[in-house]
């Protein structure tokens, strides 16, 4: 690897591993530090590296670096704490600073207690998803307003607002005690959950951005299952959920970007080695547990990993998406459930249950229901689908739609 | 709170059968969770039923409900609706309903706060 690709890869690992054990090092309070001086250390690198060469060890090297100029940093807070105190002797003499550990061992707890720090339920969820997307994952701030497809302004406000909450309320870099665990762990899986969705829905059109977000959701739900404590049901079933999707990361687009429909899809092109993998997780899931709603998702997402249209498949939908409604309402569910419902009971069942919904501000809804009308009544199903189109507000979804339409009308 | 009352399924039914209902059952709930009008829900198995009673100022126990009555409670569940119209038009719907003699009873949930 040459300079040029060494140094961008290295940052994405090791930034944001610098970050973590430097944010447990001085505390939630010095986050902004941290990141500057994982930053400099990168800096120092881009302008030492070309004239001497890399070093033998560019890992090691970057660390040696991160410590002195943490070391630097801690000597000036140090010194200002001290005249503010009124140079108090036995402050600098009971204050002797503890090394910092980049062992790989406390690389990974660190991460870990900052991904609990990060998502505390002291701040917003969308504010949880940035700050881990910075602090955890190495993003740069462009790369997060991309995400998001908002500006770097946006993100930055709304990063600071979150890191000086974090520090108001100041919270510990710790995993919490076992009591509790589970509680805050939700809020933990929620932003994992939602931070995989935004690289797997999101309307970017930068592929490999997308692809990145995904992978650092199951890195980091995989930091949660290498730890015994945080090694829990709802957790493997969220993995599972997220191998089950990701392994279709490659067949759902073409070479022009555009999204191509899970029954068009070649699925050859499905990653059988994360199928599995899903599959491990499932049953890891399911070994001695309450069902959470990622149970019940990763195992639809499991049926829809096998393509053949049975009715037994179909069937096993519908009842997931049964539990799921009961347990965890959302509308998508409830437009899924239905289609599921389709093809487990026929048309006319569906339409029936369709109608009740009244999801009427939901373009999805009025894509269904030109959908179940198709081939029974051909145009109001056309109707249901021009209806589709004045409420749809993506391109993708527009286009789906406009050739669900010309279908019909051919 | 929409109470059903039927026979026991095993007395009268094969397992195919109380599959085919088990279905429609969850199809059913499915349907008024998709309308997000759910709470909660429970079935209640005969197996190991029992009746507590006082007899002569003492208590009795025995197995039950199954004295006079065929149609015992079965299972509930608990919805959202907006009216007693809508409660009913659930109920309706209740796979229970196909047998001859079985019933939905659709009660108020009182509110705790002394209103109903």
């Amino acid at each position: 690897m040459n300079q040029q690709e060494l140094i961008p890869h290295l940052f994405r690992s090791e930034f944001s591993r610098i970050t973590a054990v430097l944010c447990k090092h001085f505390g939630i309070g010095h986050m902004e530090a941290a990141e500057d001086i994982a930053s400099e250390t990168f800096i120092a690198a881009l302008e030492t590296w070309p004239h001497k060469g890399i070093p033998e060890n560019p890992t090691a090297w970057l660390y040696t670096v991160a410590k002195n100029k943490a070391h630097n940093y801690s000597n000036r807070k140090q010194l200002f704490t001290n005249k503010i105190a009124g140079q108090l002797k036995y402050l600098s003499a009971s204050s002797v600073e503890p090394e910092i550990d980049l062992s790989a061992q406390h690389i990974t707890d660190s991460q870990l207690q900052m991904l609990f720090a990060i998502c505390h339920p002291a701040i917003p969820t969308e504010a949880q998803i940035g700050l881990a997307l910075r602090i955890l994952c190495g993003f740069g701030l462009e790369e997060i307003a991309n995400a998001f497809l908002t500006n770097k302004e946006t993100i930055k406000k709304r990063l600071a607002r979150g890191k000086e909450k974090l520090q108001a309320e100041n919270i510990a870099i710790e995993l919490p005690a076992p009591p509790e665990i589970s509680k805050r762990l939700e809020t933990v899986l929620i932003t994992l959950y939602l931070l995989f969705n935004e690289g797997y829905y999101s309307e970017s059109n930068d592929n490999t951005l997308r692809k990145d977000l995904c992978l650092e959701a199951m890195r980091l739900t995989y930091l949660l299952i290498e730890n015994p404590f945080t090694n829990q049901p709802a957790v493997n079933a969220l993995l599972a959920l997220m191998c089950f999707h990701a392994s279709r990361f490659e067949a759902r687009k073409d070479e022009t970007g555009e999204m191509i429909l899970y029954q068009e899809q070649d699925e050859t092109l499905w990653d059988n080695a994360l199928i599995a993998q899903g599959a491990y997780f499932l049953k890891e899931a399911s070994q001695r547990s309450r069902i959470s709603k990622y149970h019940l998702e990763a195992n639809i997402a499991y049926w829809h990993t096998i393509k053949a249209d049975t009715k037994e498949k179909w069937e096993h939908i519908l009842q997931l998406y049964n539990n799921l409604l009961q347990i965890a309402y959302s509308p998508i569910a409830a437009l899924n459930r239905t289609f599921a419902l389709s093809k487990a009971n026929g048309k006319a069942a569906a339409i029936e249950e369709a109608e009740k919904l009244q999801l009427t501000d939901n373009h999805y809804y009025y894509t269904l229901l030109g959908e179940l009308y198709t081939g029974i009544d051909n145009e109001r199903a056309k109707q249901y689908l021009r209806n589709a189109l004045t409420l749809a507000k993506t391109n993708t979804d527009k286009q789906t739609i406009a050739k669900k339409l010309s279908d019909l009308t051919e | 709170m929409l109470i059903f009352r039927h026979q026991d399924g095993k007395e009268v039914a094969s397992p195919e059968q109380i599959q085919v209902w088990m279905k429609q059952t969850m199809d059913w709930i499915g349907g008024i969770a998709a309308q997000n009008k759910y709470v909660l829900g429970n079935g209640l198995p005969f197996d190991d039923a029992k009746v507590v009673m006082t007899k002569d100022a003492k208590h009795v126990v025995t197995n039950g409900p199954f004295g006079d009555i065929k149609e015992t409670i079965g299972g509930y569940i608990i919805v959202k609706a907006d009216s007693v119209e809508e409660a009913v038009a659930f109920a309706k719907g209740c796979p229970v309903l196909q047998g001859e003699g079985n019933s939905v009873e659709v009660r108020k949930i009182a509110k705790g706060d002394g209103t109903h």
